[in-house]
């Protein structure tokens, strides 16, 4: 059985906002099913009882003195936008059209 | 001019503070250098000859007004396309960011110019940065200055080929898996993965932010734990940066005896899978340690076997959480925004065409096993992976001072190679990565020329949390017997060496 379907695939660059051709999706599959199966080994090494380590730092929170510092200006902010309208970053439609 | 390009960082400078030459001179000597062969090699994916004579001459005044400067100052060096320029573009080698011009400079890219170092451009990467072998650029791949059909290795792969071919004598990488420390090896070169915190991530391009680590590469170890000294160190924009003095690294390259020191050799980072002339260079290499008056042991390290899969799991999974700011609104590429589509669409459609094919399958594998049903078969298994890597790395150091391995299972590889076949891509980091888990520094030295092929082998040296130092001075031992024995470096048997 594959570790994980071309259904699955879709649905996951679906999550990941990736717009994929058919053949992109086909290619995906067949490597992911490779690298997951490969990668499934985690599972025999780790262990129940072992607590699980999400960086090499053992850091709580980290907080700077409140100070203020210069940041960008407006047009800083600005000038890589793709599209700018009245000093603002314009950006397609997000919400649906109320009917 | 073949003359300048030939020294060493270190005497480079020296020759700059006495007045012997001058950082224009020099960093027009590296731009000729470029000029000449970077058709062939396609280190850089951005020259900035301009600025960097303007650097110089910045250098000079300030030395000629009797400014007292670093050990550095009116050295050049080439730069990593993944740290922040604000007058360079910055691309990570993505078609997302082409022609992007960042607002704000690296801590990295603020300390090399702060410490006078003169930065000639942008090197070419495997895009952000995930890949072994610098074919995974958007820009064309990088190729090997010891075998032109051959990888520089990678991510870094520009940093090592631009150093490799003599086009700068220094450069800066990024190490998540292996990315420096790797493609050093492949090229023969000294590279260096610090301590995790040590340098600043702050305005790196993120792929895996707990392992994302900036650190340098030289021609030799005293070079390294310059360039390393100059811009390591805490930052407080970086929230993970460790609040420790730097590692006195440069005072250990210059100390390099290895007498009495207890050398580990990891058991599992050897015998199948490893090329022959890999295997008998690191055994040599062992020999001479132990004839400079190391005691070896071997040491087993049994969860290293699993560090792989687990690196496949969490890099992944912090760069499909990493790379979700890719969304077409700010800044960067955008595609089809024709007025009827929404900014979801608009946001799939450009995130499908300015990612490179490893990239996707990277955020497609991190969204699988991030998600529920999976997460705790695969994100939470990798990270108590992690801790046992940790706990072989602190049983490990409670008896031994360093440990050792080589630093890649073969030499470079093809050009085409593996670029279809995912898996033995990702097996160049085999011995890299166990260090990157942990947190922990190693050091890349070469350790002469695999008979098989004649490319360069890299010996590895890893050291315990802060302890960066250890590997510099046992890497410099290594290097100076090795020069004695071969009677010069071994990049001089490189058909690019001046």
């Amino acid at each position: 059985m594959s570790a994980i379907t071309r259904d699955e695939v879709a649905h996951l660059a679906r999550l990941a906002r990736l717009a994929l051709p058919e053949d992109e999706l086909d290619q995906l599959a067949a490597q992911l099913d490779v690298i997951i199966s490969a990668v499934a080994k985690v599972q025999e090494v780790a262990k129940g009882d072992v607590p699980p380590t999400s960086h090499a730092l053992p850091l709580t929170n980290v907080y700077r003195p409140d100070e203020v510092r210069p940041g960008l200006d407006h047009d800083q902010a600005l000038a890589e936008a793709p599209a700018v309208e009245d000093g603002r970053f314009r950006v397609p439609q997000i919400l649906g059209e109320e009917e | 001019m073949t003359e300048l390009i030939r020294l060493s960082a270190a005497e480079l400078g020296a020759a700059i503070a006495s007045g012997e030459t001058s950082a224009v001179e020099t960093t027009q000597a590296y731009l000729d250098r470029i000029a000449a062969v970077d058709g062939q090699i396609h280190a850089f994916l951005h020259v900035a000859a301009e600025k960097a004579l303007d650097q110089a001459r910045a250098v000079d005044a300030r030395r000629a007004a009797g400014e007292e400067l670093g050990p550095l100052a009116g050295v050049p060096v080439a730069h990593k396309d993944v740290f922040t320029t604000k007058d360079m573009p910055t691309t990570a080698a993505s078609r997302i960011l082409e022609g992007w011009q960042p607002p704000y400079d690296a801590t990295v890219t603020e300390r090399l110019r702060d410490a006078g170092l003169v930065i000639l451009g942008k090197t070419n990467m495997d895009e952000f940065a995930m890949g072994s072998s610098t074919e995974n650029s958007a820009y064309g791949p990088t190729r090997n200055p010891w075998s032109t059909d051959r990888v520089p290795g990678g991510s870094s792969g520009g940093s090592s080929a631009a150093v490799a071919a003599f086009e700068a004598p220094l450069a800066t990488g990024t190490d998540t898996g292996g990315s420096i420390r790797q493609p050093a090896a492949v090229c023969g070169l000294v590279g260096v993965k610090p301590t995790y915190g040590s340098s600043s991530r702050h305005g790196v391009i993120a792929y895996a932010s707990s392992l994302d680590t900036p650190g340098p590469f030289a021609r030799n170890v005293l070079d390294a734990a310059l360039l390393h000294e100059a811009f390591s160190g805490h930052d407080p924009r970086d929230s993970t940066s460790v609040d420790a003095p730097v590692p006195p690294v440069v005072e250990a390259a210059r100390r390099a005896d290895v007498s009495g020191m207890r050398i580990g050799m990891v058991k599992e980072l050897s015998g199948e899978g490893y090329q022959p002339g890999v295997l008998q260079r690191f055994t040599e290499a062992v020999e001479l340690l132990e004839s400079l008056g190391a005691k070896v042991v071997e040491v087993s390290c049994p969860s290293f076997t699993a560090a792989l899969a687990a690196y496949y799991i969490i890099g992944p999974s912090e760069c499909s959480s990493n790379l979700a700011r890719f969304d077409a609104m700010r800044y960067g590429l955008r595609v089809g925004d024709d007025g009827t589509r929404s900014a979801e669409e608009v946001m799939s459609l450009t995130r499908a065409e300015g990612f490179g094919p490893e990239v996707k399958r990277r955020i497609i594998l991190g969204t699988y096993a991030l998600s529920s049903g999976y997460y705790d078969a695969y994100y939470g298994s990798a990270q108590q992976v992690r801790t046992l890597i940790k706990r072989d790395f602190d049983a490990a150091f409670q008896h031994v001072d360093v440990l050792v391995s080589p630093t890649t299972p073969t030499t470079a590889f093809r050009l085409g190679e593996r670029t279809d076949d995912p898996m033995a891509m990702y097996l160049a980091d085999l011995c890299t990565i166990p260090t990157n888990l942990a947190g922990n520094a190693a050091l890349s030295v070469p350790c002469g020329l695999a008979p098989e092929d004649d490319l360069p082998v890299g010996l590895q040296i890893m050291a315990p949390t802060l302890a960066d130092d250890r590997a510099y001075q046992v890497g410099a031992a290594v290097e100076a017997a090795l020069r004695d024995r071969w009677g010069g470096d071994l990049l001089s048997r490189c058909s690019y060496a001046v």
